[in-house]
């Protein structure tokens, strides 16, 4: 099953990288584990939100949402539900999938620019509840202090629940790519038209596309609960849906490991050009106008497309 | 919860009124992004930056002529200084990026919206600031009984005036007409030998002109700060596509439908009177999915 799928290198890399990981905390200062572990939710969301823009070729414009579904929906059952902890942490996703299933139908019916905006809308209402519902979501304040479990509480701790939990949740989104349901996807964003043609049912897979994307979403929406205890209206606010499309941009938009790169590349300028100045979105901004007007394929995508052409080229002088 | 019982029909009355006006301000800035949208293809996240700008510049404008003659001038200066600055943007940057797909130019709209968010921190501070308006414009009036501020009046008064100006733009002037037309079918209005790349600078000018205009017009009604951006790009998008992408008499429903039900929501659930207006979206965009009047696209 595995045969084919992964180069042998590639596999000891990943392995190598995953060992690095696993020692980290003990290496390097606390500050900068819990960066990598904010790295690690973010790229979560990145990726799961790439299976629909990059992979399904979707206007998934708000997909902030899902993550922030994910996590008010575990942050209001730790605080107000008796439910057993584990039960709350499973069942969050679901109900970012669930809200997924109930966006992605209202949605799924028009293409682009209206995809977008109804999901946009959909998603500010969402954001207004969250905003304003000061008895139950806390408004404008968020919900504080959530009881996390102390297996996971603390930086080391919760890094290490993060990673594991990201890890496995990337073995199954680049399993869900190469099954015949991620080829359909793919097929259905080249030429929708074809597919229909052949008996797909394309809206029906891309729906499905949405329902796994927020899935993740909320995924990585609990994981961020884990990292910062708390969950504040600005999740669900589409600022952040933005940001995590620039994330697959600055990695690459057709590349599976993009995204990743993104989220590490976006939130290390964040905290480090922050450090030193206030306007760092200045200094965002203008790298991501360059990048747009010279490397659209973003910065992984870029690398593999030489890659890909120098392979070519050796294999061209080998004959 | 009856609102009559709370509520006499005086006092809805003149809640619809304001939120009238209020609409009025909506539509200014949503007709500059549905001509943009229309015309460009371009969705331009930016323009409510220079929605922003244009409330900071008449902020500058009041505080260095002063007085009744520095807010009228304001009006007028404050849309100037956005329309130059997006005159910059489009021959330097926007021209280049015409052919690039949706998702891009967004993108590409949306890292210009994070330099202009920082430009004017740069320029203006973090602080709120604020304007009066002129004496006149001051005050109250009596309307069935109740006070109803005179510079809501003001906006029910400019909002239809600008709505016919841009009316005697679209359908009057030749550049008006040839604009339409390239929104219809660029590739066929470029091949009749007519300079296409004006006629989209012309365009995006005059959109982020209504930016700027609607900027300074809200300068009075409200704290300018950091951030107004962020809510009301929001706003001007979902007002467009509820019009219908690209038309200018859909971004008047749409703003109507915003600012009153907004408004509404104000008189039943103030707590949430922010939800009502995306609940009409919602359901404007569920029944008619390609907005209520017709699109361009």
């Amino acid at each position: 099953m595995f045969k084919g799928m992964i180069h042998k290198k590639t596999a000891l890399a990943l392995v190598a990288i995953l060992l690095v990981m696993l020692i980290l905390p003990h290496m390097i200062p606390r500050f900068y584990v819990y960066l990598i572990a904010s790295i690690l939710v973010m790229a979560l969301l990145a990726m799961s939100l790439n299976l629909v823009v990059g992979f399904g070729g979707l206007f998934q414009f708000h997909h902030g949402v899902f993550f922030g579904v994910g996590a008010y929906a575990v942050a209001l059952l730790l605080t107000k539900t008796t439910l057993p902890k584990w039960i709350c942490f499973i069942s969050a996703p679901f109900v970012a999938a669930l809200a997924g299933l109930i966006i992605g139908l209202i949605c799924i019916r028009l293409s682009k620019l209206y995809f977008a905006m109804i999901q946009i809308s959909l998603g500010s209402l969402l954001w207004a509840l969250a905003f304003r519902w000061y008895g139950f979501t806390g408004g404008d304040d968020g919900i504080h202090g959530i009881p996390i479990p102390s297996a996971m509480s603390g930086v080391s701790n919760s890094y290490y629940f993060i990673l594991i939990i990201f890890v496995l949740c990337i073995i199954a989104l680049f399993f869900i790519l190469k099954s015949p349901f991620g080829s359909t996807l793919q097929a259905a964003r080249d030429n929708a038209q074809r597919c229909e043609a052949i008996g797909v049912f394309v809206k029906r897979h891309q729906l499905f596309g949405i329902i796994i994307a927020s899935f993740f979403a909320g995924v990585a929406g609990v994981l961020f609960v884990v990292l910062e205890g708390s969950v504040f209206p600005d999740l669900l606010f589409w600022v952040l849906s933005l940001e995590i499309l620039i994330m697959c941009l600055l990695g690459g938009w057709f590349t599976f490991a993009g995204p990743i790169i993104g989220a590490a590349l976006m939130l290390s300028l964040r905290t480090f050009i922050g450090i030193h100045t206030e306007y760092w979105t200045l200094i965002l901004g203008i790298i991501l106008a360059l990048l747009i007007f010279f490397l659209p394929q973003g910065v992984w995508g870029y690398f593999q497309e030489k890659w890909t052409l120098r392979k070519e080229a050796v294999a061209e002088r080998g004959q | 919860m009856d609102i009559a019982s709370t509520y006499g029909l005086p006092e809805i009355a003149l809640q619809l009124l304001v939120g009238l006006s209020r609409s009025m301000i909506l539509f200014i800035i949503a007709a500059g992004l549905s001509l943009i949208l229309g015309v460009l293809r371009v969705p331009n996240i930016a323009h409510g930056s220079l929605y922003m700008i244009g409330a900071f510049a008449a902020y500058t404008v009041n505080t260095v002529i002063g007085g009744a003659a520095g807010f009228w001038l304001s009006l007028i200066l404050a849309p100037l200084f956005v329309a130059l600055l997006s005159l910059i943007a489009e021959r330097a940057l926007f021209c280049h990026l015409y052919e690039r797909e949706h998702l891009m130019l967004l993108l590409f709209t949306f890292s210009l919206m994070l330099i202009l968010g920082d430009m004017v921190k740069l320029l203006w501070g973090v602080d709120y600031k604020s304007v009066t308006a002129p004496n006149v414009l001051k005050g109250a009036l009596m309307i069935f009984g109740l006070p109803f501020p005179r510079y809501n009046l003001f906006l029910l008064i400019i909002g239809p005036i600008v709505g016919f100006g841009l009316w005697l733009f679209v359908s009057k002037t030749r550049i008006g007409k040839i604009s339409k037309a390239a929104s219809v079918d660029r590739m066929m209005v470029g091949a009749l030998g007519i300079n296409v790349s004006w006629v989209f600078c012309t365009a995006f000018v005059i959109g982020c002109f209504l930016a700027g205009l609607g900027g300074a017009l809200v300068a009075p009604t409200m704290g300018i700060t950091l951030g107004m951006d962020h809510t009301i790009i929001m706003e001007a998008f979902l007002i467009v596509v509820i019009g219908g992408l690209g038309n200018i008499w859909g971004a008047l429903v749409g703003a109507l439908i915003f600012g009153i039900t907004h408004s509404l929501g104000v008189m039943l659930l103030p707590q949430f009177a922010i939800i009502f207006p995306y609940l009409a979206v919602v359901i404007v965009l569920i029944i008619w999915p390609r907005g209520l009047l017709k699109s361009v696209w």
